[in-house]
């Protein structure tokens, strides 16, 4: 399926807006569309709603031999999956540009800024150390997948919890969640990654751009910076030229808008983990909106399968005993055993089931089955000589020539 | 060997939560979780259209990793329950998408999977001619069915079977299995599937009518 392309005139309005500063869903140039972070069961798996855009990530470790060059340090993996929920246009199994773009700018802004200090996932110098898998689905694409991503990966490595490990010597011990708590990351700062959209070249600029305004801008900055404003990672795409006091002016907002999101995730995390704690509810099914129409919950609900049994009884009584009726084996040959009522082995005998559908009234018992093939073996040289010509046939086997007259 | 009263978990539902398919939802069964996207009727590659009905597709998306076996295996048997019950016919030409994103799996995950894409053809408005459920039934050494079991249930159970059953006639549209049961204990397991699967189907049939309720 494709992607439904914007029209002409649509695109006109939307330039018209925002050259008007109109944004289509009401916001202002430096607003953000509502934010909402939900964590699930496991640890390291969350939710990011960014508007519409939606990103699950989970995290997951696991235990692996270093690189080379780096014995000591831990791995850490990402992985953005645009997946075919997200929008009709995307192909399946296909590494798209969007996709390594993505990619390529979360690896710069989480692993390159060394926001988790990876010598602390080392286990055994050379040997073990955790690798960290970021996994991130993109779920819906309303525009804006790289702050949306960048937001659920900070999130979900907060919250995940790795198995404790103990060493003794050359023995290495990774204890349940039973045996001993997990332990949390080591997080330095929380790099989140802020999107700005140029129009009518950089004339005009929008933080947060949706999908239709993705389709219209002339280009996009992203700056990637923690909350005491250190800038991790800045990409241009899309080739604008812009001037220095743009991008000054774009990394202040960038600051104002970092500041908000860690305050708003490291609040998601206090609520979780307080929950938790607790031993209250948590998880997606807690998260489920209660007074939406489209949405409905249930209670845990008992079944009775009581009488289960007795309609069983009934259903097999009802139904006809199995044949167990087994006939006796055959043994063709030594070593062979046939049950059932198969026939003897007919592979490489094409011609003679050919000749066996024209008389019908040859259904062939098995000690037949024998002297026919002998016979024809004798035959054989001659019929594969000529298998489509049925006067051939006719003159190859001058013992049936009734049959063949017809 | 009686089987006892069993219990279903909560479970819950959203329609309509995603804004690019045309139809989706999210299924919870405890804290399994569920989220299916359906595209279609929509245009398809020349190459894969059927000439008399609907080409229907299931892709199934792990949390972590790469798709393996076990959820190419999955993605058909969704498959074959789906297209058993949507009109293809309707569609000549056309390509029906089902995306489903395991969002977590704490126990009778096909069964939730399977739940997920009946709400998310639902909300496409795709036409069917009945609907389905999915219900996981694991047992013990002794015999005990226990519905919609968790993980921990569904590990230490001695079988666990999982049957789609359609809404008319409660007839299974499929089964999927591991272990070992006697013939009796597949017919026990069907008639509790099928009682449980009455109040899954009251489930939804609530739920509509909450969604089309005027106030």
């Amino acid at each position: 399926m494709k992607e439904t392309p914007l029209s002409n005139c649509e695109r006109a309005f939307l330039l018209q807006a925002i050259a008007e500063r109109k944004r289509l869903d009401g916001r202002q140039t430096y607003d953000y569309r509502n934010i909402k972070i939900t964590f699930g069961t496991d640890y390291g798996c969350c939710i990011v709603e960014l508007g519409k855009t939606r990103v699950l990530c989970q995290v997951s470790s696991e235990i692996v031999t270093p690189k080379m060059n780096r014995p000591t340090e831990g791995i850490l993996f990402f992985d953005l999956a645009i997946s075919p929920m997200a929008f009709p246009g995307f192909e399946m199994g296909r590494n798209s540009e969007l996709s390594v773009k993505l990619n390529r700018l979360l690896e710069r802004c989480l692993r390159n800024s060394k926001c988790i200090d990876t010598e602390s996932l080392c286990v055994a110098a050379g040997e073990k150390v955790w690798q960290i898998r970021v996994d991130l689905h993109l779920l819906n694409h309303e525009g804006n997948i790289i702050d949306a991503a960048s937001i659920a990966a900070i999130a979900g490595l907060c919250h995940f919890r790795r198995p404790d490990v103990s060493v003794q010597g050359e023995e290495v011990t990774v204890y349940t969640p039973e045996e001993r708590d997990p332990v949390p990351l080591s997080i330095h700062h929380m790099p989140i990654c802020v999107s700005f959209a140029f129009f009518q070249q950089g004339i005009y600029l929008l933080v947060d751009p949706s999908e239709r305004e993705e389709w219209v801008m002339d280009g996009l900055l992203v700056i990637s910076m923690n909350k005491h404003r250190e800038i991790c990672t800045i990409q241009s795409s899309g080739g604008i030229m812009l001037l220095k006091e743009q991008v000054l002016r774009c990394s202040k907002v960038a600051g104002v808008k970092v500041g908000e999101i860690t305050e708003l995730i490291q609040k998601a995390l206090e609520n979780d983990k307080k929950a938790r704690k607790e031993g209250g509810k948590f998880g997606f099914a807690e998260s489920l909106p209660e007074k939406r129409i489209t949405a409905l919950k249930m209670e845990k609900s008992a079944v009775d399968t009581t009488d289960v049994e007795n309609k069983v009884e009934k259903i097999i009584l009802d139904a006809e005993p199995p044949s167990r009726v087994i006939s006796k084996p055959v043994v063709w040959t030594e070593g062979t055993a046939q049950i059932g009522e198969g026939q003897e082995n007919t592979w490489g005998q094409l011609e003679e089931s050919e000749e066996d559908d024209e008389d019908e009234d040859s259904a062939p018992e098995s000690p037949n089955v024998e002297m026919q093939t002998t016979k024809k073996k004798s035959l054989k040289d001659d019929v594969t000589m000529s298998d489509s010509e049925e006067d051939d046939v006719v003159i190859l086997q001058p013992e049936r020539p009734s049959q063949i007259s017809h | 060997m009686e089987a006892v009263g069993s219990v279903l978990r909560e479970y819950g539902c959203e329609q309509s939560l995603l804004s690019r398919p045309d139809g989706s939802a999210t299924f919870l069964q405890g804290d399994t979780s569920v989220m299916a996207g359906v595209y279609g009727p929509a245009e398809i590659k020349v190459s894969r259209e059927i000439h008399n009905k609907a080409t229907l597709e299931v892709i199934l998306r792990p949390k972590t990793g790469l798709p393996a076996i076990q959820e190419k295996n999955q993605e058909q048997l969704i498959r074959e329950t789906c297209e058993s019950v949507i009109i293809g016919s309707l569609h000549p030409r056309t390509s029906i998408t089902i995306v489903l994103q395991i969002v977590s799996d704490a126990g009778s995950l096909l069964s939730c999977c399977l739940n997920a894409a009946c709400m998310g053809l639902m909300d496409a408005g795709l036409p069917m001619r009945a609907l389905f459920c999915g219900v996981t039934c694991a047992m013990d050494n002794d015999g005990t069915i226990t519905l919609d079991p968790n993980f921990r249930q569904q590990k230490e159970s001695r079988a666990v079977l999982t049957f789609a059953i359609e809404s008319t006639e409660r007839k299974v549209l499929m089964m999927s299995n591991r272990g070992v049961y006697s013939a009796t204990e597949l017919q026990q397991c069907i008639a509790a599937a099928q009682i449980a699967s009455e109040k899954l189907f009251q489930f939804y049939r609530d739920f509509i009518r909450r969604r089309y309720s005027k106030s």
